[in-house]
């Protein structure tokens, strides 16, 4: 298994240059997602307007794969309708654990975060952005852990 | 079947040797050269180990201390022989004084339980380290929470060692003991456990070490230390996961009640009332682990044969060797860099987080530990998440350090580093 499969360029500039990096003052949805393993601790917020998400943002420390996982995520709800960012919730969970049909080319660019799958030690950090923003659009207060 | 002999030592240290001796690091790691540098959470095991345990399943299982057939006395044999050898092991006055536990947790859970909760109450106070590993501070907290005695932490200086004033200060009446590391998992510094014994013991306190990081690098004597209560894994030191020691100064461990309840430890059972054993059985409860001891007699003929003092100074030269290339490394930051430390380096690389290190270097073969090593407190202190850490055993070589160097490199590439 070549390392680059996981470490995709993509992963790598997302890392170094994370998007929507930035906490949101006025945010209507705010969750806190941890994971004790690794120390991998980061906040999602969501402003949700008419059933869409208006903007999201993330803070936080984690490794490149927790950083550019989260900040993808970012990229890919931006706009999205909240089923909309439910379903890609789904989608990439099935990815990120290998139990995904179909081609993950649709999925764009998250699907640079397919090769996550063949690390069980590292699925976890993939996913903790998403458990979060999933926590924070269902309006739960209890942070989110993941191990 | 009594305890191994020690072989004589050899006049040098050959590493080449050594190695031949640990079957499983010769094999390929994602195709390269397996290089194990995660020694601090648990070492390989020696082929002498591996084989006095599958000899005992083979040749000697039974239970102990209870049948009066052959092969029950000669389970018995081994197991009190290991016991011996670990008596011998840490100059222990009494073959009493060395209780079978399942690892230096248990240990320190025993202490807290049986030794600290009967005794302590509101007013009193346990100090502790900000090094310590959790399973040196937990137990503490949770007898605590118990008693009503309160917990003090020794703060520590930004080289990582003990802040021997503050020490001082904190050193009180009401201290009534005081849990240490002999040596820190995460720092890999080597606290001056026989000077602090001797302050903490001149204040009244009860001494417990922490030797699980200890034992596996020097010469450990408990009669020069003057501790009450000295505790390690075997896994960490070549032998078997599942067993480790309590040593206890004997005056200190009968005065304890039981902490378990069960077999072996009882001498009478009545529904009235039950009496206990002597010492050690008193706290060993239920079947023990007979072929982990046998594993850890075996490891411990094993550290003699190579001479833990030899051992101790093959492991500062590589320690040396591995501070000098990798502070040459743009970007990297030691974590931890006390004057007198084990061969356990600890260190964060500028952009790649040590998770990432972690699974890069493996692809490399190289496998360190990547994480908050069980010391939160530690990693907070230096305001890391979490840190690399490579540790060295007697096995490991220059060869293995310059994998580390060169994949560290290839780390900072993927990563897009400068310099």
């Amino acid at each position: 298994m070549d390392l680059r499969e996981l470490y995709q360029d993509i992963i790598v500039d997302h890392n170094r240059n994370p998007r929507n990096f930035r906490p949101m003052a006025g945010a209507v949805r705010i969750a806190e997602g941890y994971n004790p393993l690794c120390g991998d601790k980061l906040s999602v917020y969501a402003k949700i307007e008419d059933g869409c998400i208006a903007d999201v943002s993330f803070v936080g420390s984690g490794c490149a794969i927790s950083t550019a996982s989260a900040s993808l995520m970012t990229e890919a709800v931006m706009g999205k309708t909240v089923a909309e960012a439910e379903v890609l919730f789904a989608d990439m969970h099935a990815l990120l654990t290998g139990t995904a049909s179909g081609d993950p080319a649709r999925l764009g660019k998250l699907a640079a975060l397919a090769g996550v799958k063949d690390y069980p030690a590292r699925v976890k950090c993939a996913t903790l952005s998403w458990h979060t923003l999933h926590a924070a659009l269902k309006g739960e207060l209890t942070p989110v852990v993941t191990e | 079947m009594t305890a191994i002999p020690t072989p004589n030592l050899p006049e040098t240290y050959d590493v080449a040797r050594v190695r031949r001796d640990f079957p499983i690091l010769d094999q390929r790691i994602h195709g390269q050269p397996l290089v194990y540098l995660d020694n601090a959470a648990t070492a390989q095991k020696p082929r002498a180990v591996l084989e006095a345990m599958d000899r005992y399943y083979r040749e000697a299982n039974a239970n102990v201390h209870r049948g009066v057939h052959t092969l029950s006395e000669r389970a018995t044999a081994l197991y009190e022989g290991a016991r011996d050898r670990v008596q011998a092991f840490l100059n222990a006055r009494a073959r009493e004084e060395i209780i079978f536990v399942r690892g230096t947790t248990e240990a320190i859970n025993l202490v807290a339980q049986s030794y600290a909760r009967p005794r302590l109450g509101p007013g009193d106070e346990i100090l502790i380290t900000h090094l310590e590993h959790h399973s040196n501070t937990v137990p503490w907290q949770m007898v605590c929470e118990q008693t009503g005695a309160s917990l003090k932490v020794v703060p520590i200086t930004a080289a990582g060692e003990i802040d021997r004033a503050a020490f001082g200060q904190l050193l009180g009446p009401r201290t009534r003991i005081f849990a240490v590391a002999h040596v820190s998992n995460a720092l890999g510094t080597v606290n001056p456990v026989a000077e602090l014994t001797a302050q903490a013991r001149a204040a009244g306190a009860m001494v417990l070490i922490d030797g699980a990081q200890g034992v596996p690098h020097q010469r450990v004597d408990v009669q020069a230390l003057d501790c009450d209560f000295y505790a390690f894994s075997a896994h960490k030191l070549y032998g078997p996961t599942g067993i480790g020691v309590l040593y206890g100064r004997r005056a200190v461990l009968e005065a304890m009640p039981p902490w378990q309840g069960g077999g072996d430890m009882i001498r009478t059972v009545h529904f009235a009332g039950s009496t206990w054993n002597d010492l050690p059985y008193k706290f060993e409860a239920g079947t023990p682990a007979i072929a982990e001891a046998v594993g850890l007699g075996a490891a411990l003929a094993y550290v003699e044969s190579l001479g833990i003092e030899r051992i101790a100074a093959h492991e500062a030269a590589l320690t040396a060797y591995a501070l000098e290339r990798l502070s040459a490394i743009p970007g990297l930051r030691f974590i931890g860099t006390a004057r007198d430390r084990a061969g356990v380096v600890s260190f964060v690389l500028d952009g790649v987080h040590p998770h990432d290190l972690g699974t890069i270097l493996d692809h490399a073969g190289v496998a360190i530990r990547a994480g908050h090593h069980c010391a939160m407190p530690v990693m907070d202190f230096y305001g890391v998440p979490a840190t690399a850490r490579a540790s060295f055993a007697c096995y490991n070589t220059r060869g293995d350090v310059d994998a580390l160097v060169t994949a560290l490199e290839g780390a900072r590439k993927l990563f897009g580093g400068r310099g």
